[in-house]
């Protein structure tokens, strides 16, 4: 009896899709890591370093002291009744549980929120953004979801009909973007970030790829911008920003603008501008330009990706379809109470005069410059590599150095049935126990290799990575150089 | 300018086919009211701590710990937790490498899967493998994901039972599949119709559909009828002949009001039959916090175990997890001590059965009183709740009652109920929003203080 769910009858689109940031080395990874369980001293490592994906206080960084005092006691508000809780807890963190409380119906954490999220929640995230960009923004114009992603694809399944609906994304590219459009049967239209010009967007270009897309029947929706970006890092100066939105408003294309490492800025000369304040300032109005912008409680300097908290803020859509959007919402009734909590801190964090507010600086600036210095440390590392050329990550959680193998190296890689950059990354994970994602998985020019690696690990352990990605990559090019 | 991407006849026809009515036009209507001051009931959704239903107070002690591990830090931590919520913290904190912060495994924490494993080798006395449960944000995200990888286009067929609770209707739209409807017998108690379903396949085969699941909700929602040990076997068997995978949801299987039919799993009646069907049967189970005497809905903690699935299908599955990166963690943990609750001897374990007891005995009550409320209205007919947290009364309206809903261009069910909400703040769902027979108008009710006051809008 043939089984009915196998995989050659599962939706092919299902099958066409790919993650590659917890793909196919990541589970060699967490076998190598049971191995190293089961005989210790089997490999030329002790532990498994996973740079492969963004997720900070999975390698020692800590949270926020603030933002977990107030969720704790919002998980458990018969705490506020006790008299310890003075202190356990910091005063300003215990009037914050409290104004958050009384905002959510019956104080009952426990219950399905409003589809969009709570809404004094959403009230104060409008705030916060209204204070970041000095544009007003609207509480109903707010979803919270749980993380970015399922925002991202929402947005996909509203905007794919059919195979010839094509969303404009950037290459390399944070691979959700590819999986969701697969998911959802669309056509990703690639535009090429350059690498030579610190991975620049050139309008030129986008054009060019979109005309290219039309004169081939493809109707393209939207453009996705990630902005600082990923795997990528660079932060968009603000007449590139400009230039991209009078684009989307000429082509009638929404703008999906990806903000989620807006907090993570390591260089003085660039800040972060969102798209809506750039939008804003140019004259553009509702009617101009629908644009949906995404953040996240993942990246930043509180890294809390295991609450799964974000929201997506929707301008520029009529009414009827704003209704569409939220019955999809209402679908999967409410995200995460905690996630959305958490949102709703990040956006409106202690400010001066707050008692907690020396602590919570303390903590901010110190992740945030220590990510700058390891950004650093280990852009130059990779600089001093030979075949290795490595742009600044000017922000985001990412270096994206380009590897140029030699050809004994890409001959060896084809024969084992690999694209060159797995097949390093590969030899880099089992002689160093070091997790990193091949640039296949985020796209790049073809014929070039590349390797995500992210800033993440401790300080303390970034010397010991060096070394060891030194020594591998020595013996690696002493093997296959010419 | 042409048309814009965005704007309504633009949109993906799949999007703007859904319809959930457990938030739709009523509850829009009803939170329209409740802006202008109205005080309304929302007895929509399965939302107990909406209702005042107070969330138990080990887990929440156990995530706070987890929450803020300085907590655990400080000497007095002792006289603000009792021993064992400050022990089940550490325990959860040293299964998840980085703490509430981080992305766990795409599956969720090895470690809770492990405990989810042994709850279901405990529950149905046959071992469970933690490599086939999956943590989700919820049990909806568990079907969604299986539908989206059974439906590859529309002659797709589900299996579904009417009336059913929308999330499949709307997930099946969504993937641009097809629902094949089988019908529950509202004189037997919504009971399984062997007949009708084989017509309902048989009808939907001649289309052209190939159908490919049967999903089953037991305790049932909104129909609250519980399924015997007979009755799955049959639906299994069915199942094996047909070739169809089943997708049990059993989200409701703390909530059993009744005693002569207590929940007994899809799983471990399969595993009973033994082979040929016990190795054969493609079975997907759910499971979430969100109900029985939890109700800890805010969460979003769920998760599903796969029966019988190739080694292939379950790394395609997963690679669709690891797209969502992984499951909220707080959620993850409130499902570890779902399935392993505090123990006799253990300090907390008074407390907890004492809460536990007192929300299972007082659903009970109320699963009584509001049949009976119902039942003692003119032309309202309602089965007993036997389990979940819904009444689905069938209300028989009069001919001028229809013809005044036809005016008001409304289905009489939808008519009835805003009218119903207009005069008394109580919202609920019509029926026409669970699929219903044509003919028959029946709303959902879950809450019994509106007992009293249903009647007398009625007559």
């Amino acid at each position: 009896m043939a089984a009915v769910v196998a995989v050659e009858n599962l939706n092919p689109k299902v099958l066409k899709c790919e993650y590659a940031v917890r793909g196919e080395i990541v589970i060699h990874a967490q076998r190598l890591q049971q191995q190293l369980q089961t005989q210790p001293g089997s490999l030329p490592f002790d532990e498994i370093l996973y740079c492969n994906i963004g997720n900070p206080q999975s390698l020692g960084q800590q949270p926020v002291t603030f933002f977990r005092e107030v969720l704790a006691l919002c998980d458990h508000p018969c705490l506020l009744e006790k008299e310890e809780t003075k202190s356990l807890f910091s005063a300003d963190a215990i009037s914050r549980a409290k104004k958050i409380l009384a905002s959510i119906p019956g104080r009952a954490t426990g219950a399905y929120s409003h589809s969009q999220g709570i809404k004094g929640l959403r009230d104060a995230i409008a705030a916060g953004i209204a204070s970041r960009d000095g544009f007003p923004a609207n509480a109903d114009d707010i979803f919270l979801t749980d993380g970015a992603s399922p925002g991202v694809h929402m947005m996909m399944q509203l905007l794919i009909r059919n195979e010839k609906d094509g969303i404009l994304v950037p290459i390399p590219q944070y691979p959700l973007y590819s999986a969701s459009i697969a998911l959802h049967g669309g056509a990703l239209v690639p535009y090429y970030l350059d690498e030579s010009t610190g991975w620049g967007l050139e309008i030129s270009d986008l054009k060019k790829q979109l005309e290219d897309a039309r004169s081939k029947g493809i109707d393209v929706r939207a453009l996705v911008v990630i902005n600082p970006g990923n795997p990528t890092g660079q932060v968009l100066a603000e007449d590139n920003q400009r230039d991209i939105v009078k684009f989307c408003k000429n082509e009638g294309l929404v703008l999906l603008a990806d903000e989620v490492y807006q907090e993570n800025i390591y260089v003085d000369n660039k800040k972060f501008n969102s798209f809506k304040k750039i939008a804003r300032s140019v004259g553009y109005g509702e009617e101009d330009l629908p644009l949906v912008s995404f953040q996240s409680v993942s990246k930043g300097y509180y890294g809390e990706c295991g609450k799964r908290g974000g929201y997506m803020e929707i301008t520029g859509f009529s009414a009827p379809v704003r209704e569409q959007i939220y019955k999809i919402a209402s679908v999967n009734l409410c995200s995460n109470i905690t996630g959305q909590i958490l949102a709703s801190l990040v956006m409106n964090p202690p400010k001066a005069g707050d008692e907690s507010y020396a602590s919570y600086k303390a903590e901010r600036d110190g992740i945030l410059q220590s990510l700058a210095r390891r950004a650093k440390a280990l852009e130059d590392a990779f600089n001093n590599l030979e075949g290795f050329t490595c742009n600044k990550a000017e922000g985001a959680m990412y270096l994206f150095p380009q590897i140029h193998l030699p050809p004994k190296a890409i001959e060896a890689a084809k024969a084992a049935k690999k694209a060159p950059d797995a097949f390093y990354a590969l030899r880099l994970l089992e002689s160093t126990g070091i997790v990193v994602v091949p640039g296949s998985g985020f796209g790049q020019v073809p014929g070039t290799w590349h390797i995500r690696c992210t800033i993440l690990p401790q300080e303390d352990k970034i010397p010991a990575v060096i070394t060891r990605f030194k020594a591998f990559h020595e013996a690696f090019m002493a093997e296959y150089r010419d | 300018m042409a048309r814009k991407p965005l704007d309504y006849e633009e949109l993906n026809e799949n999007v703007k086919k859904v319809q959930y009515a457990v938030r739709g036009e009523l509850y829009l209507r009803a939170s329209e009211l409740q802006k202008e001051g109205k005080k309304i009931i929302f007895t929509n959704v399965g939302n107990p701590h909406a209702l005042g239903q107070k969330p138990l107070t080990f887990p929440r002690q156990v995530v706070a710990l987890c929450q803020a591990p300085f907590l655990l830090d400080d000497p007095n931590v002792g006289l603000m937790f009792p021993a064992d919520a400050i022990a089940r913290a550490k325990h959860y904190l040293a299964l998840a490498p980085g703490g509430l912060g981080a992305y766990s495994d795409s599956r969720g924490i090895p470690g809770v899967r492990k405990e989810v494993a042994e709850f279901i080798e405990r529950r149905d006395g046959y071992p469970s493998d933690p490599e086939l449960i999956y943590l989700t944000d919820g049990a909806s995200k568990g079907v969604m994901q299986m539908l989206n990888a059974l439906i590859r286009n529309e002659r797709d067929g589900i299996l579904v039972p009417v009336p059913q609770y929308p999330l499949y209707s709307a997930a099946i739209s969504l993937f641009g599949g097809s629902l094949v409807p089988y019908y529950l017998e509202e004189e037997a108690n919504w009971g399984l119709d062997f007949v009708n379903i084989r017509q309902s396949v048989a009808e939907a085969r001649s289309r052209g559909i190939t159908v490919r699941a049967m999903v089953i909700i037991n305790p049932g929602n909104p129909t609250g009828q519980c399924l015997s040990e007979a009755n799955i076997k049959e639906l299994l068997q069915f199942c094996y002949q047909e070739n169809l995978a089943l997708l049990a949801d059993e989200v409701y299987q703390q909530n059993i009001y009744q005693d002569q039919r207590p929940f007994i799993s899809a799983r471990k009646v399969l595993f009973d039959m033994g082979p040929p069907l016990s190795r054969e049967v493609q079975l997907v189970s759910f499971h979430t916090v969100s109900k029985g005497y939890w109700g800890e809905c805010g969460q979003r903690g769920g998760y599903f175990e796969m029966t019988n699935l190739p080694p292939k299908t379950v790394d395609e599955i997963y690679k669709v997890a690891s797209i969502a990166l992984s499951p909220n963690v707080p959620g993850q943990i409130f499902m570890g001590v779902m399935v392993n609750p505090p123990k006799p001897g253990d300090i907390s374990y008074p407390k907890f059965v004492t809460e536990s007891k007192a929300i299972l005995e007082s659903l009970r009550r109320r699963a009584r009183m509001m049949t009976d409320g119902f039942n003692s209205c003119r032309n309202v007919v309602c089965n007993f709740t036997e389990g979940a947290m819904y009444s689905f009364p069938q209300i028989r309206l009069p001919p001028r009652a229809i013809e005044a809903a036809k005016r008001a261009g409304k289905a009489p069910d939808v008519f009835y109920c805003l009218k119903l909400l207009e005069a008394t703040g109580i919202s609920t769902v019509p029926g026409s929003g669970f699929g219903q027979k044509e003919g028959g108008v029946p709303p959902e009710d879950d809450h019994p203080s509106c007992g009293g006051r249903l009647p007398g809008h009625h007559v």
